[in-house]
């Protein structure tokens, strides 16, 4: 069949209806290039801990990277319920797939449209937008996950350029980027963005082996050492801790999209699944526990799917906060891991295997619900936000 | 080159059918619509030819206000502009009219369809379409190669291919590999946004056919496997419960 639509989304509150035609025509899209281009290979390269070197190029024609971004800037200039869907459908392709596009798009093309000089935006933006060109974002240190502010890296200035030293962990598309956007420390103690890219004498990107969780995508270290950074890499618009954190806010929204992804693919599974395994004579889903286990999943879903679409609206107009876009990733995620669970529970022993897309969604989730803020923090930055007093200072 | 590819809006393959009014309608509540599958590929084909020659791709599509995502989504692929008559296309003469209509006021070198709707799959319109504008009509076909004026065409018959040739303007209904369908980019979706679609009216209301009644296939029943070694047993059980020997 041409159409290679096997998927379809529930959908038990009507919520489509609250969708325009064109954000169906990008779900729709986007569906048809997960099954087609995704869903085929990726438990194999999950299975050999690989990241699939051929996707990026066709992030890049299907228009995954900066998707939101002016056409000028190579970008497809939809909204943000439009991206929302995309990510919603990589993410039921693979978790690992969606943190690639994330980063490229949320912590990479976003900061420098935001934070960049005209000349940076027309030197990387197109070329990130097709994929030919990979970015990473470096946060996180060894020493400094969930408080940031105390990073140890740190650039000097130099005549006409800055040295930079110190060290990244944890960073997605780390091994594989051509373009870092790191974060480190001025003289003054004031944290800045640096464009660092591959090729500069004393930047080296070692990537993280043994992962039992996103295991499709490249997770690696950025080190730098004596690191000599040319001025004109400096975000010019960057200020301040405040700056990574509004990157963090564009990509949690995106998460919290597609941790519904995943559960749907979990839920479908574990549905199809229930209706065709018999035991005792019936099929499983005719037994009452496994119905609970089958409702509550459509139910948290239809939650989930409120919140996104809400949202998405509050984000098209301007509106959405931190404590509302740490809400809606932490309620998301969590909602997905725990359908991932029953839904291995309700494939028996299959769901260990990889027949099934389960295991990999479930081990996937395990980083999403640490990674872009801890499920904890998102619970202290609502606090805070409720409160007015911050826990975590 | 002008090419006219007429599109159907239909349920998605795995869409749970249910009917409503008497089983006289099919149930929409929460149907997902997709492009037809076979008319993704005469449109992915337009498309080609487009970029091959030059010209202009039309889509049209016989369908109420919901199928304006399918049109949408065909305008996203390349086609650059898109007219909708307005009417519940349930019956296949009624909408060979509607094409034949649109067509007569514009000089397409070619009309491409779908070999059939995935829905009602009656595989008609395009031999009526032919019939009232007094062209060609052929299909299925599988390949289509344009040169001039003339059209290299590969049509599958029983049991095999048929290699034809035939002179512009055509009406063809396309099945797979005459192209490989094509999934829109986000940018084409952008550029989808300032594409023209115009929505007509119906001329005329000539249904020939009026639906009585749905009903759905009895259920599949569940598979007994049956040892390679008791095959006894399997010719009893047909005999007996299947009843086919
Ligand atoms: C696969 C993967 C990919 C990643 N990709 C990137 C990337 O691309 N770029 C990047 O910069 N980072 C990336 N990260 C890092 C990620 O953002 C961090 O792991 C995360 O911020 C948590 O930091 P940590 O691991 O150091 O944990 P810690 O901060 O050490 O936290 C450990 C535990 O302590 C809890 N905790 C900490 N502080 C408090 C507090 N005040 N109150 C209560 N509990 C607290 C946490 O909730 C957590 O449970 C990635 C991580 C993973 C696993």
């Amino acid at each position: 069949m041409a159409n290679n639509t096997s998927f379809e989304s529930p959908d038990l509150y009507g919520i489509d209806d609250l969708l325009s035609p064109e954000h169906k025509v990008v779900r729709a899209s986007m569906r048809d290039f997960v099954n087609r281009e995704i869903i085929p290979v990726i438990e194999d390269y999950a299975q050999r801990a690989e990241f699939p070197t051929f996707m990026p190029r066709k992030f890049g024609e299907i228009g995954a990277f900066g998707p939101t971004l002016p056409a000028d800037y190579g970008g497809g200039e939809l909204d943000a319920i439009s991206y929302g869907l995309m990510m919603q459908e990589i993410e039921r392709g693979d978790s690992g797939m969606r943190s690639c596009v994330s980063v490229q798009s949320s912590l990479v093309m976003w900061p420098i449209f935001t934070y960049g000089s005209e000349e940076q935006k027309r030197h990387y933006l197109p070329k990130l937008a097709k994929g030919e060109m990979m970015g990473c974002f470096g946060l996180t240190e060894p020493n400094q996950g969930s408080d940031p502010a105390g990073m140890q890296t740190r650039f000097v200035e130099k005549r006409d350029h800055f040295v930079l030293n110190g060290s990244k962990l944890w960073i997605t598309n780390g091994p594989i980027a051509d373009l870092a956007v790191v974060w480190a420390k001025n003289e003054q103690g004031r944290i800045r963005g640096l464009l660092v890219e591959r090729g500069m004498e004393g930047f080296s990107t070692p990537e993280i082996h043994h992962k039992w969780s996103l295991r499709a995508s490249s997770t690696g270290e950025l080190v730098f050492q004596e690191v000599r950074v040319p001025k004109e890499n400096l975000l010019p618009g960057s200020d301040g801790l405040r700056s990574p954190l509004a990157c963090l806010d564009q990509a949690r929204y995106g998460i919290a999209w597609g941790a519904v992804g995943a559960a749907m693919d979990c839920y479908a599974s574990a549905l199809r699944y229930a209706l065709e395994r018999r035991q005792f004579g019936r099929p499983i889903a005719s037994f009452q526990l496994v119905q609970k286990k089958l409702a509550e999943m459509a139910t948290e879903i239809t939650k989930a799917q409120l919140l996104c679409w809400r949202l998405g609206v509050l984000k098209n107009e301007g509106r959405a906060t931190t404590a509302q876009i740490s809400l809606a990733k932490r309620n998301n995620v969590e909602m997905a891991l725990n359908i991932a669970r029953e839904a291995r529970q309700i494939h028996g022993a299959m769901g260990i295997t990889g027949d099934y897309p389960i295991m990999r969604h479930l081990m996937n989730l395990e980083s999403v619900i640490t990674y872009e803020g801890t499920h904890d923090i998102h619970l202290l930055i609502l606090g805070s936000d409720i409160t007015g007093i911050p826990a975590f200072k | 080159m002008k090419i006219l590819v007429c599109v159907t809006s239909v349920p998605d393959t795995t869409t749970k059918i249910s009917f409503t009014d008497n089983n006289t309608k099919l149930n929409r509540a929460g149907v997902q619509y997709i492009t037809g599958p076979y008319d993704d590929y005469a449109l992915s084909r337009a498309v080609e030819l487009k970029e091959q020659h030059g010209g202009t791709v039309t889509v049209l599509n016989v369908g109420e206000a919901d199928t304006e995502p399918v049109i949408r989504k065909c305008l996203a692929i390349g086609a650059d502009d898109a007219i909708r008559v307005n009417a519940d296309p349930t019956d296949a003469f009624f909408v060979a009219e509607q094409i034949a209509a649109i067509a007569r006021e514009n000089a397409y070198d070619l009309i491409l369809m779908g070999r059939e709707s995935i829905d009602y799959n009656g595989g008609q319109v395009h031999g009526i379409v032919g019939e009232m504008l007094g062209l060609p009509s052929i299909s299925p076909v599988m390949k289509l190669d344009i040169e001039g004026s003339k059209a290299r065409i590969t049509r599958e018959i029983e049991g095999g291919k048929d290699e034809l040739e035939a002179t512009l303007p055509l009406v063809l209904g396309c099945q797979e590999p005459i192209a490989e369908w094509k999934i829109p980019n986000m940018r084409g979706i952008m550029s989808a946004r300032t594409k023209p679609l115009k929505v007509v009216e119906p001329a005329g209301n000539d249904t020939l056919t009026k639906v009585a009644g749905y009903e759905l296939p009895p259920p599949r029943g569940a598979v007994r496997m049956i040892p390679a070694e008791e095959a006894e047993t399997l010719i009893s059980l047909l005999r007996t419960e299947a009843k086919v020997l």
